[in-house]
């Protein structure tokens, strides 16, 4: 069998592994790390919680989050939870597990930089008459975003490329299409290698919003 | 705030009594007790660990005492009791606080910094305390830096930024915790007379610093803190210039001769 690309393949096969980009890789990415931003932020609050409780539960979470591989926390849901009556489809069980494996790795994050703003800020904040809430929506939460990009664009260029685990649950994201396409063609290389540059082009252009976003958060600190 | 009905003119402001706190197994404060006339300046010396800056943060519940009554204007606090968080803030929106590194929001313009509590926290519209923010940023002599952001400004004008955010707020009483500590020497006139302005303008105040001469111009009494207790307090001219206690005597030698 001849080896090397076959471009005609290239050819034919963009559009589906396209196809299989916007109606499968990037809606799981972007529902998945938007809700696990979301779980994220309350987990890192239970985590600053002074109540012994509510801050071991965010530890405990995150600990098991973080313990166990991501795949597996997959096939939990999709293989798993069944045996207790709960069947769910392969998008909504990908989702549901990306959001809560994100929410594990990026609520430190979020603690980390909610922490990394100074105490004064709180008191400043309390001091013209502010709640907790109001402080953390109006001072903490907008300054420690500015701290929070980087690091929370590795987790979302992870997630891109880690959605491709969802082929496994019968997800059809551009990894699967990849496979689907290759199989009857024995064309692996060719296929995974088209696959691969077009993570490349998505993780590059996140790299470029990354940096814009620390350009414009950053407007108000001096050089 | 403006149900609350302000205190008879020339009566205490402030009356404290019994303050006491400890940070674990130091005792910052030993049972202090002040009292402030509506209109008059308090300045509060002391060494450093003396309690000074941790009795004014008492006044606004930014530190938590374990046992005192706070009383400022019609809101009074026992804290040798539990103290929910709502009666905290009541005592605390009734002053404004300057703190040493002014603390001012560095994503929020100067003028965003100003009309910030007033519109989020008071819910007062927004033009008019943008009408009011205005003026306030004049009489501290910064109208021109509306629309910069605090790391624009020197540290003269961000702690004068951060006096004008704290009297946005419509206190009755003003606190200030060594406002110019921080700063270059040559800015901290121009701090120091926003605040005197301030003091003739009939404010309420209490300061924290170690700027004897300000105490001397401005003060209507003076309080000399060591080991969490007043040693000494009085109008400015006697414990100043004629201190009668050893140990106030000694703190002023070392101030104004370092060496």
């Amino acid at each position: 069998m001849e080896q090397g690309i076959d471009w005609q393949l290239v050819r034919d096969s963009i559009l589906p592994l396209l196809d299989g980009l916007v109606r499968g890789t990037i809606p799981v990415t972007a529902i998945s790390f938007v809700l696990g931003l979301l779980l994220a932020v309350l987990v890192a609050l239970m985590r600053l919680s002074k109540v012994r409780l509510v801050s071991w539960l965010a530890r405990a979470y995150v600990s098991v989050i973080r313990g166990t591989p991501l795949l597996l926390q997959l096939f939990i849901i999709f293989f798993g939870l069944p045996a207790f009556g709960v069947t769910l489809d392969p998008y909504p069980s990908a989702i549901i597990a990306f959001t809560l494996n994100v929410a594990g790795y990026a609520s430190e994050v979020v603690r980390a930089s909610i922490l990394a703003i100074p105490r004064g800020q709180w008191e400043a904040a309390s001091s013209i008459g502010m709640d907790y809430a109001t402080t953390l929506r109006r001072v903490v939460l907008p300054q420690a975003t500015r701290v929070a990009v980087p690091p929370l664009s590795n987790t979302l260029i992870s997630l891109v490329k880690d959605t491709s685990l969802a082929s496994t649950i019968l997800v059809t994201e551009m990894f699967r299409k990849a496979q689907e396409i290759a199989a009857p063609t024995f064309q692996f290389f060719t296929l995974y290698t088209v696959a691969a540059v077009i993570y490349w082009v998505v993780c590059f252009v996140l790299s470029v919003v990354q940096t814009r976003a620390e350009h414009r958060l950053g407007r108000y600190v001096a050089a | 705030m403006s149900t609350i009905p302000s205190a008879p003119r020339g009566g205490p402001l402030v009356e404290v009594r019994g303050l006491r706190k400890s940070f674990g197994e130091l005792h910052v404060l030993r049972g202090v007790d002040l009292t402030v006339a509506s209109g008059s300046v308090t300045v509060l010396i002391g060494p450093s660990g003396s309690g000074k800056t941790t009795a004014l943060r008492c006044l606004n519940a930014l530190e938590v005492p374990e046992a005192g009554v706070v009383r400022v204007g019609d809101c009074e606090v026992d804290f040798s009791r539990p103290v929910d968080k709502r009666t905290a803030r009541t005592l605390r929106t009734q002053s404004g606080m300057v703190f040493q590194s002014h603390n001012l929001f560095p994503h929020m313009t100067v003028l965003q910094n100003i009309m910030e509590g007033p519109v989020t926290v008071q819910r007062r519209p927004r033009e008019e305390v943008r009408t009011e923010a205005l003026t306030l940023l004049d009489r501290v002599g910064l109208a021109e830096k509306a629309d910069q952001f605090p790391f624009q400004l020197s540290g003269g004008q961000q702690q004068r930024v951060g006096i004008a955010r704290a009297l946005a707020i419509r206190p009755r009483l003003m606190l200030f915790d060594e406002p110019t500590s921080a700063l270059d020497p040559e800015l901290v006139g121009e701090v120091l007379t926003v605040m005197k302005d301030l003091a003739e303008q009939g404010w309420t105040m209490v300061v924290v610093t170690h700027e004897i001469r300000f105490a001397q111009a401005v003060a209507d009494q003076v309080l000399f803190l060591d080991g969490g207790v007043v040693v000494e307090r009085g109008a400015p001219d006697a414990v100043l210039t004629a201190p009668r206690e050893p140990r106030t005597r000694r703190f002023l030698q070392r101030l104004l001769d370092p060496l």
